[in-house]
């Protein structure tokens, strides 16, 4: 099989609020910081991150929707392409749709059907959206049913649908599955790795790791505004293959696997101090930790932690289980 | 204690769907109780009727063999939400969001891990989790008798979901207070809880 | 990672101009006051001359200065604004508040009441309150309270309604917290800038009001220096080429309105939190 080619890539990426302080003093916030992914054809790549973590401007910066008093440095690049302004406009809603987080999204006025084929009225589109809606087990008069009429799964799939009408080949699916239980939300995510099995890159930015687990490729741990690890599902299985405290602190933390916590919190983005974010809970922090540090590759997947060095594949100094 | 739904039966004003029917559910103040269910099926809504936010079509709700709604004043029973931006004003301190419960043991805010520096701030100085805790804190105030917890750490990490239900847990086993706790994770339930119980249709 | 940016911004540049505005309009208020005994002042050997340097603004048919007829008009028409702003406020208040806390029914009427009020056109409503209240000073005040309160009111009954159902107002009142203290500490901090930004809008229209039913002579009495007399006077003149009678007058009260305009779009852009970062 030929190479997949790369869809999407992040370089260095760093999001800066400008805000005022109260009064009439503006502060800059940056709530990203550094962050670096890329996607290719036919994977799903999600990035796991608490709330308030600031995920979900990532898929806002790539979008190119960020609120007017944010500003962006670092790279995008769209089909190793920079993804400017203009790039976006051109691609977003065709190549590059976004599956949103919330419902409201859907507009309450218009009848589903139309939504999904954007207003367009031709034999043609219509075909096409009934192929699609019953790809998603869903009927075809579902079509003729308003947003309100709608049920929590089904408004997620028809807002897939939304999406893959128009055959992308980037999808970012902003916590999609918000509220399902857990059947259901096996199910959306599963749509999302079809989509990913016909050859589009997916980025999926999600809270919950254990659903994440169950459908991506690799996972983007993301703590605090930028993220510590990118790590193979498989890294996943045992603590020992994992490449960051944090993300061995999360494995610990799971219920099934001894429902361990940390001391401390995460901060809130705009707190994040220079060097690693997780210092100050870390049972390994040193004075290092507090100056910038290299994302660097750990046997095949990515780590930014001075503890690790890409020679002994970085287990020195860290045994299993006693960073609490 | 008891917290006790009788017969319970809802639907929204507009009477699109029933929620739910004949609901029916006991909570004594010394379990732990948890409550799943497919979205969509009413677990918010019987949080809500269990801690008199909505007044159920049919059916009641006992504390203590009577009706919650003769209860005046701060509440014994308190609902701790899924949203916790949603739960604090956005115009308030953290230190006066935190003086609106009821007298609160420095035990409590020490032990949810509430750093001193963020009681100045405004909510929207604070991350998910570290909202969470306040509004956690604000719930087990000294009256509180039973506690009810929609899904509250489902949009948070897993090391914040095991530190606050780690804290919940000895607090309210010490307190003798009664914990509902309402989730769609059935690993976390079977971790949490005495029992089970599945609401449907 | 928080930095403090330095320096000049967006929002100071906002404060200043408003600051200005206030400043102009506060002048003219008190200078108005102070000259109005000189607005008065008839002088038959130099009526009708046209602006020069001694008489800027010009001087009308009995030889008045209309430089300081202008200002007195100006400063009666914004001492009648702010007083009637006020009053319509309350009102507004007292009804939004009324409407979203006493129940179905009073909210019903109160409701009725607005559209009954809005239903009628305001100039005509303006008029014939202002007229059944004998005219004058008084009459233009009730009538212009009474007719623009309306959709003030409405604002505040929307917020309040939303506010009540807002989840944390719902979680304070299970912990106890009492209505009074809920509505202090809660709602008016929601509800205090848009009181305060509606009020100040509302000078525009009163002023606007003012003018023209005085104008039309339901309002202000002739001998009073208000600008509704005076340009319903120049009109007189006009075709007989005195052009200025009318233009400075007009141009200053259109200038005034702007002002207060702006000042209320910037209070509200300033406590916006839609806007509150640009």
């Amino acid at each position: 099989m030929e190479e997949n080619r790369t869809v999407l890539s992040i370089e260095h990426l760093s999001i800066i609020f400008t805000q005022y302080d109260g009064g009439f003093e503006q502060t800059q916030l940056r709530t990203i910081k550094d962050l670096s992914l890329t996607v290719k054809e036919g994977e799903m790549v999600a990035v796991v991150g608490a709330s308030g973590s600031g995920k979900s401007l990532l898929a806002h910066a790539v979008m190119g929707i960020l609120p007017y008093n944010a500003s962006m440095s670092g790279e995008i690049l769209y089909m190793e392409e920079e993804l400017n302004q203009k790039r976006i406009e051109k691609f977003r809603g065709r190549e590059i749709v976004l599956v949103p987080q919330s419902v409201s999204y859907l507009d309450p006025l218009m009848k589903v059907g139309s939504q999904i084929r954007k207003g367009k009225k031709d034999e043609a589109s219509k075909r096409k959206s009934h192929s699609v809606l019953k790809r998603y087990g869903l009927k075809e008069d579902t079509e003729n049913l308003y947003p309100f009429q709608l049920s929590g799964g089904m408004t997620r799939r028809i807002l897939i649908s939304t999406a893959v009408m128009e055959q992308p080949k980037l999808v970012i699916a902003d916590e999609p599955t918000p509220g399902l239980h857990l059947e259901a939300a096996k199910r959306v995510l599963s749509h999302f790795r079809e989509i990913a099995d016909e050859g589009a890159g997916v980025l999926l930015i999600t809270h919950d790791l254990e659903l994440a687990l169950e459908v991506a490729d690799r996972i983007v741990v993301f703590y605090a505004g930028t993220n510590v690890e990118e790590a193979f599902v498989s890294d996943f299985y045992q603590e020992e293959t994992l490449r960051h405290p944090y993300s061995r602190a999360l494995y610990r933390a799971m219920p099934d696997h001894g429902f361990h916590s940390v001391p401390g919190t995460q901060p809130f983005a705009g707190q994040v101090t220079s060097g690693c974010p997780y210092a100050a809970r870390c049972a390994y922090t040193e004075d290092a930790c507090y100056r910038d540090i290299p994302y660097q590759e750990v046997r095949g997947g990515m780590v930014r932690c001075i503890r690790m060095d890409s020679d002994n594949g970085g287990l020195h100094d860290m045994g299993k289980g006693d960073g609490k | 204690m008891k917290l006790e739904a009788r017969d319970i039966s809802f639907q929204y004003d507009n009477g699109y769907r029933k929620i739910l029917n004949e609901f029916s559910l006991t909570l004594d103040s010394k379990e732990c109780l948890g409550l799943t269910a497919p979205s969509g099926f009413g677990k918010t809504t019987s949080c809500k009727i269990l801690a008199g936010y909505e007044k159920p079509e049919k059916g009641q709700v006992l504390l203590d063999g009577k009706p919650l709604s003769s209860y005046k004043g701060y509440c014994p029973v308190q609902m701790i939400w899924q949203h916790p931006e949603q739960s604090v004003n956005p115009r308030l301190r953290m230190k006066e969001v935190l003086n609106e419960g009821d007298r609160l043991e420095e035990r409590i805010v020490e032990g949810l891990g509430i750093e001193q520096g963020w009681l100045n701030r405004y909510p929207a100085e604070l991350s998910g989790g570290e909202l969470q805790r306040f509004c956690i804190a604000r719930a087990l105030g000294e009256r509180t008798r039973f506690i009810l917890a929609d899904e509250i750490t489902t949009m948070l990490d897993l090391i914040t979901q095991s530190q606050i239900w780690q804290f919940l847990l000895k607090e309210v086993k010490e307190r003798e207070i009664g914990l509902l706790v309402v989730s769609h994770s059935d690993p976390l339930l079977k971790r949490l809880c005495d029992r089970v119980q599945k609401l449907d249709g | 990672m928080t930095e403090i940016k330095r320096g000049w911004n967006r929002r100071k540049t906002m404060v200043v101009l408003m600051a200005f505005s206030m400043i102009f309009l506060a002048s003219v208020a008190i200078l108005g006051h102070i000259f109005r005994e000189e607005a008065m002042v008839t002088d038959f050997s130099r009526k009708n001359l046209a602006p020069c340097l001694q008489y800027p603004f010009g001087t009308d048919f009995m030889g008045r200065d209309m430089l300081i007829r202008t200002i007195a008009g100006l400063s009666m028409s914004i001492r009648l604004g702010l007083l009637t702003a006020f009053i319509s406020a309350v009102i507004a208040c007292v009804m939004g508040l009324a409407a979203a806390v006493l129940g179905k029914f009073a909210d019903g009427l109160i409701l009725g009441l607005i559209d009954l009020v809005m239903g009628i056109p305001h100039i005509l409503l303006l008029i014939l309150i202002s007229f059944a209240m004998g005219k004058g000073f008084i009459g233009v005040v009730i009538g212009i309270s009474l007719t623009h309160w309306t959709s003030l009111a409405r604002l505040i009954r929307g917020e309040v309604l939303q506010l009540k159902e807002s989840q944390y107002i719902r979680i304070a009142e299970k912990l106890g917290i009492s209505k009074g203290k809920i509505a202090v500490k809660h709602m008016l901090p929601h509800i205090a800038p848009q009181l305060l930004v509606g009020l100040i809008l509302m000078f525009p229209h009163a002023i606007l009001h003012e003018a023209s039913i005085t104008f039309l002579g339901f309002g202000l009495s002739p001998e009073q220096p208000a600008i509704g007399v005076i340009l319903s006077e120049s009109m007189k003149y006009l075709a007989m080429g005195k052009w200025w009678l009318a233009l400075f007058p007009g141009l200053l009260l259109v200038l005034t309105v702007l002002l207060f305009h702006y000042i209320g779009e910037t209070l509200g852009r300033l406590t916006d939190p839609g806007h509150a970062h640009r």
